[in-house]
This record gives structure tokens, C-alpha cells and sequence, in this order.
């Protein structure tokens, strides 16, 4: 393969990994914070239709991506309630929220676009544009920097930017802040964090919301940046991906990234190479494609070495004496 | 709060004053009409058995709960405490007994966790290190700063606790049992520093069971019973005994009475017993010890030595290696003929160290509960069918024979209260005529009326000529009951000692692993 191929398959890498990379961190949140949250999916999928179809009805993506955020809020606010004010199953209410996306989507789009529950096809403004960085025309020639920066850096659409920053943002938040530091607390025993006169409610709403934020991100770029408009079931099991990317990162943004970006790659090359042949064997395209699913299960299998998940994840805190 | 009413204004000489305390959960008074009064500068005990409301009073005071009526006052000034924050701001710091620190996190990020100075970390770490420095050298309270929590023992995390309400600036500082899970010289360290905080002129409560530490380190005591003030005296002022007298409201035997031994064929021979955990850890490291028909073997160590780990061996919900017999006959100590069913075929009784996880379904009847494990009986059983008539009336029995209260087989095992709780698990391991009882904590949480009950069971079963093997992180009770006493640090056998050729100290010493010191 050559070098320009390569840096094409990173180039789709970089693509195929932001949507998870916005959920893998939404996730980082959410269960540093003490609450799972197996419904990333679900507000993912609600956030792709609504920004679709906002971008679709106002022709403005940057208005479709707050619709969107917003309907991740609002599943991101359900989930809240029934786990932190309701003390409920997390991981019923995920798989609830989930399957409320998954039935909501299709018959709202139905009732409104009548094209079988997907969007009408977003052009111009309502899609995400490609960004070109300064000077990447002007130094494309300089070799192997040049086509680097201006194949692979360069030329992405402005949420990819975004979700990359969002990594170091993360970190930062999370170990060189006081939200951050109380946040990991209430993770790991709510009630060190209830003792010292800080709310165990309020810092779990408040990660549970910045999940929210950010799976809402996942979603719009999903509708509006990937694709150019709602398609049913379009999220794919992305939200579960991002759920394994977060355990092999063990819950640190860095890591998350690195995860995100491992299993962007093998989507990539799924999508690359849709036949390989080795030693005479045809690989099939249904195996190449399935790549990202089989890391996932081979992740949770737990083959990749100790994950120690935040202590307290998953239970409600109930104050006692 | 501004209203000028004269009742506003106490004793400022009083760090804290409590008027008429009442607190109730449903039908029961934890706390009625509660008074008390502490002098700053002091350190003041609040002693009682389980049960008798002192946790409520501490964690109203700390803002867990709100009184139904009474008023705090702080300094002299009526306060409102609803919630932590707010006794914070009062200058209220608390050492619970289960530590409330985040395990993964330095001692520094624990200190100021909920008291940072800024939005941004650093400038509150920088200064929680100036200041745990200071404080360290003022207090002998020597923690690395740097240290993760799960990496220091026991007696480090509770100093951390300790330095978390200084840097709070907490004038007053309650402590809940602390002494629990401390040896006898982390216990004195505490208390050193305790009476280091006090001639600084903090005012210190402490909230405590045993009556030794009372008498030691308090300048006042007040006994709590039955969720009522019975009374506050000066400590120099009284005795362990009227103190005890004044926590169940009747003399009790603080000695047991009993016959010299007389032991009999040896029941159970344990030979280079060990334990592996899923940790990779070596929990028990070749345990040996005998036990004789009609005798108390005793086991004393801090809770975490392997005495739990023994206990399940033994008791079949463990696996491990070496050797056991009893009565003889070797006992499989792996695979599919090692569980608790074969156990108690052989003969072994087994009381739990943890009533409400092992010993009990909190949820269940007590006939259901007392039924366990024995439902197989033919008593009990015929064919396919349980019959639930004959394990009723034999619960009802029991309960009567063991003063169980209220004597009502209908009941779940959660609404007893720890002492009945114990009873009620008792009853079903020694009436069914064991040749070896194992029974771990006897008394842990259970009131002093109980505990004297539970200790007459148990030596009458070893006048039966049973064999019975006693784990207690109590020293008096181990002391008290025991014909022999093997002491256990580290999954060993530290050494065996005869109650009446020893005493506190050395049975400390080798509690703390120091063979040489104590041989």
C-alpha cells in the first residue's frame, strides 16, 4: 500500500472514531461519576434523528446539532431521575431509554417525513462542512509532512476538532479541577463525599448531564457530519462500542482515545478492504466489516488484561446513619 | 435565629450543649428528650450498649438526621445543623467507625476533598501539604502525604480521618468506636494524640462500648440507655462497674463463672492448615491446633489475621490444604464432599462472625431462619414436602429456651434487635448437639444483657462435654471464657497462652506479631 492509501485509511480513522470517541468520554463521565449508563446508544440514536431533522427543517446544522444535544439531554435527564432521585436500576433504566429511541425515531420520522422513518437527504448548510486548516493548500507539497497535515489533519469537519479537544479538556477537568476531583470521589464512595458536606445528587445530575452533552454530539455528527441525514437504527451499536472502548481505556481520557481510535480503524479497513485473501482464503466482507464487534466482545471477555471499574458504579446511594 | 429569646444564649464555656434531644424512626424512640452538656477543652464519653441511641445523637449532631425536637447549641449559640455542610461550618468533625475516605485517592486528596479553596486543585494541594506537615509534627500524626489510602493500615486511615476534620478547622471532634479495629498499641497511639488535641483546646467526644478505654482517656462520661440519658458523671468520679451498672440498669458479670475444665478425647486436630485467596494471597500460612472434648479453645487477633478464614475452612465454605480430623477421621477439605451439609453431618456447628450475611436471611421468618440448614431433617420433612407446622412450633421452643424477644417465629429475622438476632442463630446451632461448636464474634453487637446469656450457653455446651472453638476480637471475652488461648497474626499461630498465666499486655504483644517481646 502506498503512503498516500495510508494516510486515506487514517484519514477515514479519524472519521469512524469521533462519534465514538464523543460517547467513550460521555460514558467517562457518567460512570466516574458512579452511574452506568448503558443507554448511550439510545441517545445517540435520538440525537442523530433530531438533529437530522432539525438541520433538515431550518437548512442550519449548528441548530440540528443543538436539537440534537437537546434530545440527549432530555433521555440524559430521564436516566437521571429513575437512577439518582428514584435510586432505580441503572442498567434497566439504560436498556428503557434505549429501546424508547430506537421505536421513538422511526415512527416520529415516519409522522413527519414519510420516508419510512428515515430524514430527507441534508445538503449545503444543513450538513457539516470539511474545514480546511490554515495552509494546508500552501504546504500539501512539502514531503510527508505536507500530505499529513493537509490529507489527514486537515480538511474534517469542525466536530472532529471539537471531539478532539475534548480529550485533554477531559483530563484536565477531571485531575486539575475541584468538580473533577469530587466528581471521581463520588464514583468511588459517595459517602466520603456526603460526609464532607458536598451533594452526592447534585455531582451525579451534573455528570450525568455533561453525558448527555456529549452523546448529543456523537449523535449530530453521526446524522450530520458522517452521513448526510437520519437513517433508522444508524447508531449501530455504536454506543455499546464506545461502552467497551471505555473499559479498555480504563476510564482515562487518554486511553479513551487511543481506544476510540483502535476501533475506528478497524472500521476503516473494514470498510477499505472488502475482500481479503490470505494463504488463497477469500475473508469475507461480512467478517472484515464485523471487525469493531469481535475486538468488542473480545474486550469484555476480559482478554485484555484488569480493568477496575469506579467502586461505587452502579449502585444508588443511600445515605445511612 | 435572631430571635433574641434569653434561651438563645448558653454557657459559652460549653462547646456543645443538647436540650431535650427526641428522635424517633416509626414507632421507635432512638432518642427521648436527650440532654447534655460538654466543656470545651475536654474529652467526653458517651458509652452505651447497641442500640441505645448513641449513634443517633452523634449523627444528628453531625447532620444526618433532624431531631423531632431539642435544640443544639455551639459555643453557646443555638445552631441549626441540617446537613453536613452545616456542622462543618460549626467547626464539628467526624471519625465514623467504617472510615469514609476514598480508597484510590492520596491522604492529600482526601483532606481537602469538599474543602478545596478554589475551582483549581493545586493551590488547595500546596497549601493541605504546608498544613498536614504542621499538624503532623503538633499531633505525632507522621502520614505521607503522597500515600494512597488502600496502601496504609488501619490506624493511618483513621488518622487521615482525623487530619481530614483538623483541616476543616473542627474545634469539636467526635470519634465512633474508634478503638474497633486497632491493636492495643495503635490504641494508645490514638489516644495520645487525642489528649495532644485536647491540652490545644479542642473538645473531643467519644463514642465507645468498652468501658476500659472510658475510664482511661475521658475527663466526663454520660451512659446512654434505651435511647434515654441515664446519667453524666466525671470519670474520676465513678467506676467501670456503676458505669456498667448504669448501662443496663442492673449488676452484670463482667466475669464469667465457670468450672476449671475438664477435657476429654481429642475432637478436632488441625495440621499445617493453609489458605490461598483469589488474590494469589496466603491467608492461613500452616495453622496447627487441637481441641479437646469439654474445653473452650480461644482465638484472639485483630479482625483480618485469618481468623475468619479459619472459620470457613472449617466451617465448609472454603476450600484449603492440609489436614483436618475430627473425631479421628479425616475430613475432605476439597471438592464436591466439602461443603457446610457434610460439615454438619460430622458433626460441626457453626455460628458466623457476620450474623446478618452468613448466620441469617435478614429477610425470612425466624422459623425459616431457624429451620436453615437442618430442613432436610426427617422432623421436618417428608418426601418431597417441607412441614412448615413442626418447624414452627420447634422455632416457638426454641425462642422460649433461648429468651428470645419478642418470642414471635413470624417475625423476619431483621426486625430482632443483634442480640435476639444472635440467639436466634445459637439456638439453631446448639440444639441440634454438635461435637464441636465454631462461633466467631459471639457478642459483636450484641447488648450486655445478651452477652452474659450468650456467654452461659456457651460454657454450659462445654460443661456438656463439647469442644467448642471461640474467635473474638474482644480480649475480655476471650480472656473470660477461654480455657486455652491461641493468638493469630498474619494466617499464624502466634502462640498459646493459659488465661490465668497472662495478661492484656502480652496477649497485645502478640496480637501485634511480636513473638520475641512476648516469649
Amino acid at each position: 500500500m502506498d503512503f498516500l492509501g495510508l494516510l486515506q485509511i487514517l484519514d477515514s480513522t479519524l472519521r469512524l472514531a469521533t462519534p465514538l470517541l464523543f460517547a467513550c468520554l460521555a460514558g467517562l463521565f457518567s460512570e466516574r461519576a458512579g452511574i452506568f449508563d448503558i443507554g448511550l446508544e439510545g441517545k445517540m440514536l435520538a440525537s442523530a434523528f433530531l438533529s437530522a431533522a432539525a438541520a433538515s427543517y431550518t437548512g442550519n446544522v449548528w441548530l440540528g446539532c443543538l436539537a440534537g444535544i437537546g434530545a440527549s439531554l432530555m433521555l440524559a435527564a430521564i436516566h437521571g431521575v429513575a437512577s439518582i432521585t428514584f435510586r432505580g436500576n441503572q442498567l434497566i433504566s439504560g436498556v428503557a431509554i434505549n429501546f424508547l429511541a430506537s421505536g421513538l425515531t422511526v415512527v416520529v420520522g415516519e409522522a413527519w417525513f414519510g420516508l419510512g422513518g428515515r430524514t430527507p437527504q441534508l445538503m449545503g448548510a444543513a450538513r457539516f462542512q470539511e474545514i480546511d486548516l490554515p495552509f494546508a493548500r500552501e504546504i500539501a507539497d512539502v514531503p510527508l509532512l505536507g500530505p499529513i497535515y493537509a490529507n489527514l489533519l486537515s480538511g474534517h469537519s469542525a466536530l472532529v476538532y471539537i471531539g478532539l479537544l475534548c480529550v485533554p479538556l477531559t483530563w484536565w477537568v477531571l485531575y486539575r479541577t475541584r468538580f473533577g476531583l469530587r466528581l471521581r470521589a463520588v464514583g468511588e464512595n459517595p459517602a466520603a463525599v456526603d460526609t464532607a458536606g458536598v451533594s452526592v445528587v447534585g455531582l451525579r445530575y451534573a455528570a450525568v448531564m455533561i453525558c448527555g452533552l456529549l452523546t448529543g454530539l456523537a449523535g449530530a455528527y453521526l446524522a450530520t457530519a458522517l452521513s448526510a441525514g437520519f437513517v433508522k437504527e444508524m447508531s449501530a451499536g455504536r454506543g455499546f462500542i464506545a461502552l467497551a472502548a471505555l473499559i479498555f481505556a480504563k476510564w482515562r481520557p487518554w486511553y479513551a482515545l487511543g481506544a476510540t481510535l483502535l476501533f475506528g480503524l478497524l472500521e476503516a479497513l473494514g470498510n477499505r478492504f472488502q475482500t481479503i485473501e490470505v494463504f488463497d482464503i477469500t475473508v469475507p466482507t461480512q467478517f472484515m466489516q464485523a471487525l469493531p464487534y469481535i475486538l468488542t466482545v473480545v474486550i469484555l471477555a476480559g482478554f485484555v488484561g484488569r480493568a477496575i471499574p469506579p467502586r461505587a458504579g452502579g449502585e444508588p446511594y443511600i445515605k445511612e446513619r | 435565629m435572631s430571635r433574641a429569646a434569653p434561651r438563645d444564649e448558653g454557657d459559652a464555656a460549653l462547646a456543645i450543649e443538647l436540650r431535650g434531644i427526641s428522635k424517633s424512626f416509626g414507632p421507635v424512640q432512638a432518642n427521648r428528650d436527650i440532654s447534655i452538656e460538654v466543656r470545651r477543652g475536654t474529652i467526653h464519653g458517651i458509652i452505651g450498649e447497641n442500640g441505645a441511641g448513641k449513634s443517633t445523637l452523634m449523627s444528628i449532631l453531625y447532620g444526618f438526621y433532624r431531631a423531632d425536637a431539642g435544640e443544639i447549641l455551639i459555643g453557646g449559640r443555638r445552631t441549626e445543623i441540617p446537613d453536613s455542610q452545616a456542622a462543618i461550618d460549626a467547626g464539628i468533625g467526624m471519625v465514623f467507625q467504617h472510615f469514609k475516605l476514598v480508597e484510590n485517592f492520596t491522604v492529600l486528596e482526601n483532606v481537602i476533598l469538599g474543602a478545596e479553596d478554589g475551582r483549581l486543585l493545586k493551590p488547595s494541594l500546596a497549601k493541605a501539604r504546608r498544613l498536614l506537615k504542621q499538624l503532623a509534627d503538633d499531633y505525632e500524626m507522621d502520614v505521607d502525604p503522597e500515600a494512597v489510602i488502600e496502601e496504609l493500615g488501619v490506624g493511618q486511615q483513621q488518622r487521615v480521618e482525623i487530619l481530614k476534620a483538623l483541616y476543616r478547622e473542627a474545634d469539636i471532634l467526635i470519634l465512633d468506636e474508634p478503638t474497633g479495629v486497632l491493636t492495643p498499641a495503635e490504641a494508645d497511639h490514638l489516644f495520645r494524640i487525642l489528649r495532644g488535641l485536647r491540652d490545644e483546646g479542642k473538645t473531643i467526644i467519644l463514642i465507645t462500648h468498652k468501658l476500659r478505654e472510658i475510664m482511661e482517656i475521658t475527663d466526663s462520661v454520660s451512659v446512654m440507655r434505651r435511647g434515654e440519658m441515664t446519667a453524666t458523671v466525671p470519670t474520676a468520679e465513678t467506676s467501670p462497674e456503676e458505669l456498667a451498672e448504669l448501662m443496663v440498669g442492673r449488676k452484670v458479670l463482667l466475669r464469667v463463672d465457670k468450672a476449671p475444665a475438664r477435657p476429654g478425647d481429642v475432637v478436632l486436630e488441625v495440621r499445617d492448615l493453609r489458605v490461598v485467596d483469589e488474590q494469589k494471597v496466603e491467608r492461613l500460612r500452616g495453622i496447627d491446633l487441637t481441641i479437646r472434648a469439654g474445653e473452650i479453645l480461644g482465638i484472639a487477633g485483630v479482625s483480618g489475621n485469618g481468623q475468619s478464614e479459619l472459620l470457613e475452612v472449617l466451617g465448609g465454605y472454603a476450600n484449603g490444604t492440609g489436614s483436618i480430623r475430627m473425631n479421628g477421621q479425616e475430613i475432605d477439605l476439597t471438592g464436591t464432599a466439602s461443603d457446610a451439609r457434610t460439615r454438619r453431618a460430622r458433626g460441626i456447628a457453626h455460628v458466623p462472625e457476620d450474623r446478618q450475611r452468613e448466620g441469617l436471611v435478614m429477610d425470612y421468618r425466624a422459623w425459616e431462619n431457624v429451620a436453615f440448614g437442618y430442613h432436610s431433617d426427617p422432623r421436618f420433612s417428608s418426601g418431597l414436602f417441607m412441614d412448615h407446622a413442626a418447624m414452627r412450633a420447634d422455632c416457638d421452643d426454641k425462642m422460649r429456651r433461648f429468651d428470645v424477644r419478642p418470642p414471635d417465629p413470624t417475625l423476619a429475622a431483621k426486625n430482632f434487635s443483634g442480640g435476639n438476632q444472635q440467639k436466634i442463630v445459637l439456638a439453631r446451632e446448639i440444639e441440634r448437639n454438635p461435637d464441636l461448636l465454631l462461633i466467631g464474634q459471639p457478642t459483636r453487637g450484641v447488648d450486655i444483657g445478651a452477652i452474659e446469656f450468650i456467654h452461659e450457653q456457651i460454657v454450659a455446651l462445654r460443661d456438656q462435654g463439647k469442644a467448642i472453638l471461640l474467635v473474638s476480637v474482644e480480649l475480655d471475652e476471650i480472656m473470660a471464657l477461654s480455657d486455652r488461648i491461641a493468638v493469630m497474626f498474619d494466617g499464624r499461630i502466634m502462640g498459646e497462652r493459659l488465661p490465668g498465666e497472662t495478661d492484656q499486655r502480652e496477649l497485645g504483644l502478640l496480637m501485634a506479631g511480636m513473638a520475641g517481646a512476648a516469649a
